[in-house]
């Protein structure tokens, strides 16, 4: 017969205040901190990266609540959840314009650009760590490594690894053509023509039969030209719900 | 261009790619060279450009070189260009395309624009001057406010240890040995969340909801009446979390905050739901609402105009794009429309073979 108040469950009961306590103090450890350095995590992207990594080793997600102590003491949530919506409302602006990809270099320029002259700097970082986090909300958001840096999808179409290489290729000239693939890749037609035709499928590539030689397909998203280009008012109304 | 050195054009250890534009020329002082399309990278510790035609021609020359930059306006028939005024060569300089050179500055060409964002990126470089932060081939990084990192570093030690006796504690409910009551392991689950310690307690009531998660519930269900009859009784999550968020201005929600609210939506006998696709999106829904009624005028619609694309569907009833397309395949998961999948998009057609078989 089991005597209650022994076992497993007192323990836990045990430490369970334990760790009520130890709470309370560590909330004081933050406050002091805080009150030290927000400033400067505010201001300075690569001290929030250190910060960051150094959560992520002990296993704590500062971002995972805005209910959170780091969130609520060192305001870092309320940095990293407007980015998001700031994302989230370029994302779908510029969606009709490259079918849901952009490369993390533009998004970063727009998203400056709406952050206007007095806002916080903002670094690529922060907006991989945002995006991350919106990711949860399943739109369809995504990040995709090409050419030592990122594309960023917005929208929930399926992109697989073949898709996904596909566009690493493309990424060098902005375009890629079937015998391209085949070369770098060694795949049969069949499969480049698949993937290819996945992309424009989705709008996030163009044809242009027009090129000389064998047509070519092209990413909107890795159009430097566009890079510079101001929202449109119109763009700008399909961002807000 | 004789500080210039060839390179792989690959980033070493502790060199972060800052800003990269295409269509850049290069040339030497007032003289063009060969170098007249390329991709110019800026990274914390050098200026590398790669020939746009041939990826094998790449050079680069350090950041530390840099003396000044100037800005120079585009003109009629000129791009915009940077001028970059540089030290001279150093004698154990890597081996480069010239040997020697009359100028002691370059002029970056910005044939495609983008030469604005350039420059400012290339002023904080060269002002922040990273490089010496962070030796490349070294995986120790100097930080430049030592106290900053010593209390941060202090500070999570202590985090840490909050780790560990979370982690214990949720070994105890697990096994479920223990006396523990609920309202117990609801204080055990805020506690994760102040910490932001991932739930790792399977035995779960109200999913990874708290009470703070209950209350947001009962929050939303107020604030998204309204919105939600405006746009026909369905939002997306991510919808949701910019218009609450906006609403908010301050201690915003985080979307881990949002999706874990709405899971106790239903349970919490709130007037909304959520909703979550075959595709994987996410949808709050009055309950009120009836998504497979809204198919059967989806069809009417679609019928009446022959076919339609999601885009079009969207335009013409005013939903956004992403539930457009939701609630076509949710039509044709019903059998009432079929598809057209061709490279010039996907196109929805009424089901025929089953309104007239």
């Amino acid at each position: 017969m089991h005597r209650r108040g022994v076992g497993a469950g007192a323990i836990a009961k045990k430490k369970l205040a334990e760790m009520s306590k130890q709470l309370d103090m560590f909330k004081t450890n933050l406050e002091e901190f805080a009150s030290k350095h927000k400033q400067e995590i505010r201001k300075n992207p690569e001290f929030r990266v250190q910060f960051q990594d150094m959560c992520a080793t002990i296993g704590v997600d500062p971002l995972a609540s805005g209910k959170g102590f780091w969130s609520e003491m060192l305001g870092v949530g309320d940095f990293y959840y407007e980015l998001g919506v700031q994302i989230v409302e370029v994302c779908l602006a510029l969606k009709h314009r490259n079918g849901g990809l952009i490369m993390l270099e533009e998004l970063h320029q727009q998203v400056l650009k709406g952050r206007g002259k007095f806002a916080q700097d903002v670094s690529q970082d922060d907006l991989l760590r945002a995006i991350k986090k919106l990711k949860v909300l399943g739109s369809g958001f995504g990040i995709i490594p090409v050419g030592g840096t990122y594309l960023i999808q917005s929208v929930p179409a399926e992109l697989n690894m073949d898709h996904t290489v596909v566009l690493q290729l493309a990424e060098k000239k902005g375009y890629v053509t079937v015998s391209e693939i085949r070369s770098s890749l060694k795949w049969e037609t069949e499969r480049a023509k698949q993937v290819l035709e996945h992309l424009l499928k989705e709008g996030m590539a163009w044809l242009d039969t027009q090129a000389e030689g064998e047509a070519q397909y092209w990413l909107p998203a890795l159009f430097t030209e566009l890079y510079a280009q101001e929202i449109t008012p119109e763009e700008a109304k399909e961002a807000i719900p | 261009m004789d500080r210039f050195s060839w390179t792989s054009g690959l980033l070493e250890l502790g060199e972060t790619l800052v800003v990269q534009q295409r269509g850049v020329r290069l040339c030497d002082g007032e003289e063009k060279v060969k170098f007249d399309m390329g991709v110019l990278l800026l990274s914390t510790h050098r200026l590398i450009w790669r020939d746009q035609k041939n990826h094998e021609c790449c050079i680069a020359v350090p950041l530390s070189q840099i003396v000044f930059i100037e800005e120079q306006a585009a003109g009629i028939g000129k791009s915009a260009k940077i001028v970059v005024h540089l030290h001279p060569a150093a004698s154990n300089k890597e081996p480069g395309p010239f040997q020697s050179s009359k100028y002691s500055y370059i002029k970056l060409s910005f044939k495609e624009h983008g030469e604005i964002e350039f420059y400012r990126r290339l002023s904080e470089e060269i002002t922040q001057r990273r490089w010496e932060n962070m030796p490349t081939g070294q995986t120790i990084q100097v930080n430049k406010d030592p106290q900053a990192f010593e209390d941060l570093s202090k500070l999570m030690e202590k985090a840490k240890e909050m780790v560990e006796l979370s982690k214990s504690i949720a070994n105890k409910i697990k096994e479920k040995q223990g006396d523990i009551t609920e309202d117990e392991t609801i204080r055990f689950k805020s506690y994760l969340l102040s910490m932001g310690i991932a739930n790792p307690v399977t035995r779960e009531t109200h999913g990874s909801g708290t009470h703070y998660h209950m209350q947001l519930a009962k929050q939303l269900a107020g604030m998204l009446q309204t919105p939600l009859e405006e746009r026909g009784g369905i939002m997306s999550l991510t919808e949701v979390y910019c218009l609450v968020n906006r609403a908010r201005g301050l201690e915003l929600l985080s979307p881990e905050d949002l999706v874990n609210a709405c899971k106790m939506l239903e349970s919490l006998k709130l007037p909304l739901r959520l909703r979550i696709f075959d595709s994987g999106v996410m949808v709050i829904e009055l309950q009120s609402h009836n998504e497979e009624e809204m198919v059967a005028s989806a069809l009417e619609t679609v019928s009446e105009k022959g076919s339609l694309t999601a885009d079009e569907f969207a335009k013409l009833v005013g939903m956004s794009v992403l539930l457009a397309k939701e609630r076509l395949l949710l039509a044709e998961k019903m059998g009432h429309l079929c598809r057209d999948d061709s490279v010039e998009g996907l196109r929805f057609y009424p089901n025929l073979f089953l309104t007239q078989s």
